[in-house]
């Protein structure tokens, strides 16, 4: 992560979230639903985001199980945490969209249930490294592979479970004109998300820095 | 018998008499899981009768929890004398040791199956084994999922702290196709009519799940014991 | 695969900010005891798990005659014994069994005269079919001994063995212990008991905070 580009990506996503705003307020209204589905906009996306930090979790679990490198690891970290906090925020306007769009809080949708399921394998990597003991890093980088290669597992479970359920909401596909603000929305999320990952991934390096000084020290 | 297979049976049968001393975590697990059934069942039973497709709930909850608990006690006299370490020692396959300890247990689990299933036939009206060799199909993949990813975990954590409670916080979000595979699928079978193309899908996943996941397991039992 | 030597070359081997070993260097030949002798947490058990090949070193080689750690692998393990703290032994069985068990693991030719062999060199004989969780810590000992020796390992390892033995028992220990290095074996145990190693051991090494003493 080359810590040059921080400054700059920075710049730019604060700028893209101050201007989402806008393009969200000029965005059409969605036929059956209203002002309400515009939470879509940094919901969907922040469903993107969270498959990213997924993603990007699993395959540094992987790399560093395979061959330790600390760097893998730092990414592995990052990509969890930022996991647990994209995925709460899923979780948080998923819940606020279904309640004032059909009167439910939580519709068992496929989406949302999936990224329950995730969110808390999620955690459990985090649980682990917190209260696992030494060597924890390894053990979490197993569940975060497991985690991961599990995705299509809990979709199409899910997907299949959930249509002997009656059906309380509808998804609605983008109309053109909503197209725009979307990419916009998801482009300054996954923005975000770099930028973040970078931060955290310095945070962790900084940290094993100061373990290699501690040790330095006692000499 | 090449030697990855020797390895494996040797383990499983050293497994085997280990347990038929004693028969400890036999007995304690079973007797879990019919409690399991048990307390479920005062949930779920509605003026005499049970509430639809509660049989297929409570059977695989109960097997996921006893499951769980037979994992932690198999592991737990693996660390009471540190023998864990000794087959880490020795000269053989890591894998060949992961599938020794897996076919244990399963066929622990096998034994469990072999009562608590006939049990939530019986006490809740349910026909488990009008299609007995779909009903066992969709047992032996599900058991294989769960156990196939416990294992491995069950293992990693033998040297962890708070490995009691983390074991069921890590296997049973990662273990929730399974569990909604074969809660879908038993109740699937159950269907007075046409309900066995959908059980034969579940079957499918069930076995794809399982390839994927003992593929997964076996690549990373050697790093994940190692330092 | 055999080798005649175990080095430890500038080993050192990190957790986390606790430095557990610390430029450890050691050279040990074949048909010696030497004896690891340190206050507890000095990294006494760090180093023997270096040596089994059950830990890597963070820097530093570890090499098994012309050997090095990372390529040996399964044939190197079917060389190392080690005898750890906990016994390694399975309490629901019997010593036969126990024996049998491993040896059928370390995929032995003839089981059953190792077996017979490592039951009589630890006294057990008749109490060969009785369950371990009956024996005195002494009995277990002399069985998890003849176990770590049953596939006759060039490199012994043994965790303070010493701890729980009457005098009868630690002298039956140096005695196998002897006899082991009288086979070539590469012998090396860690104490905090100056005094049970004394009238044994080849020489002594000190680990004091991960580091040897001068």
């Amino acid at each position: 992560m080359k810590q040059t580009l921080f400054v700059p990506l920075t710049l730019v996503a604060a700028a893209m979230f101050a201007y989402a705003p806008f393009m969200i307020l000029a965005a059409p209204y969605e036929s059956t639903m209203g002002l309400v589905q515009k939470i879509f906009y940094f919901h969907a996306a922040c469903g993107m985001a969270l498959f990213l930090a997924a993603a990007v979790s699993g395959v540094g679990s992987a790399v560093f199980l395979f061959t330790k490198k600390p760097a893998a690891d730092r990414l592995a970290v990052a990509g969890a945490e930022l996991s647990v906090v994209i995925g709460l925020l899923v979780l948080v306007t998923g819940p606020l969209w279904a309640h004032k769009a059909w009167g439910v809080w939580w519709t068992w949708d496929v989406r949302i249930t999936s990224t329950l399921v995730m969110w808390l394998i999620f955690n459990a990597y985090l649980l682990l490294r917190r209260y696992g003991g030494p060597g924890s890093e390894r053990l979490a980088a197993a569940v975060s592979l497991f985690g991961l290669a599990n995705v299509p597992f809990v979709y199409w479970s899910v997907n299949v479970w959930r249509t002997l359920h009656p059906k309380t909401s509808v998804i609605p596909t983008l109309q053109p004109g909503m197209r725009g603000t979307f990419w916009f929305c998801v482009g300054a999320f996954m923005l975000l998300s770099v930028v973040i990952l970078m931060l955290r991934t310095e945070l962790e390096k900084r940290r094993q820095e100061l373990d290699a000084l501690y040790l330095a020290a006692e000499d | 018998m090449t030697g990855f297979a020797r390895t494996v049976w040797v383990i499983t049968r050293k497994d085997l008499l280990v347990e038929a001393r004693t028969r400890e975590v036999l007995f304690t697990t079973l007797f879990f899981a019919i409690s399991c059934v048990l307390v479920f069942a005062f949930g779920f039973v509605r003026e005499g009768r049970p509430v639809s497709d509660a049989a297929a709930g409570i059977l695989w909850i109960a097997i996921a929890f006893s499951g769980t608990l037979a994992l932690g006690r198999v592991f737990e006299r693996e660390r009471h004398g540190e023998t864990l370490r000794a087959l880490l020692i020795a000269p053989i396959d890591r894998p060949a040791l992961y599938v020794g300890k897996l076919v244990g247990i399963l066929i622990l689990l096998a034994a469990v199956e072999v009562v608590v299933v006939p049990l939530v036939a019986l006490m809740f009206q349910a026909a488990l084994f009008d299609h007995a060799l779909l009903m066992v199909g969709l047992l032996a993949a599900g058991t294989v999922g769960f156990a196939a990813v416990g294992t491995l975990f069950a293992a990693m954590l033998v040297r962890a702290r708070s490995r009691d409670v983390m074991l069921p916080i890590l296997l049973y979000p990662i273990t929730v196709p399974v569990i909604i595979a074969g809660v879908r699928g038993t109740a699937a079978l159950l269907q007075p009519e046409g309900g066995l193309p959908m059980a034969r899908a579940w079957l499918a996943m069930l076995v794809f799940f399982d390839v994927v996941f003992i593929t997964l397991a076996l690549w990373t039992f050697e790093p994940v014991m190692t330092e | 695969m055999d080798f005649t030597n175990l080095q430890f070359i500038d080993v050192t081997r990190t957790f986390g900010r606790r430095r557990a070993l610390n430029r450890v260097s050691l050279a040990v030949e074949a048909g010696t005891i030497t004896a690891l002798l340190g206050p507890n947490g000095a990294g006494k058990s760090t180093l023997l798990s270096i040596a089994a090949t059950l830990l890597q070193p963070t820097s530093g080689e570890v090499r098994y005659g012309d050997h090095a750690a990372s390529n040996g692998g399964a044939a190197l393990r079917a060389r190392i014994g080690m005898l750890g703290h906990d016994l390694y032994l399975y309490p629901e069985l019997s010593a036969a069994e126990n024996l049998r068990f491993f040896a059928r693991v370390y995929a032995l030719p003839d089981v059953e005269q190792r077996v017979a062999r490592g039951l009589e060199l630890a006294g057990l004989t008749d109490r060969a079919d009785d369950v371990v969780a009956g024996y005195s810590r002494g009995m277990r000992q002399r069985l998890a001994l003849e176990r770590a020796l049953l596939h006759d390992p060039r490199l012994l390892l043994l965790d303070e063995p010493f701890t729980g033995l009457d005098e009868a028992a630690r002298g039956a220990l140096r005695e196998r212990l002897r006899m082991a290095r009288a086979a070539g074996t590469i012998v090396v145990l860690t104490t905090h008991d100056i005094a049970a190693i004394a009238d044994l051991s080849d020489r002594s090494l000190t680990l004091v905070e991960g580091r040897l003493a001068a």
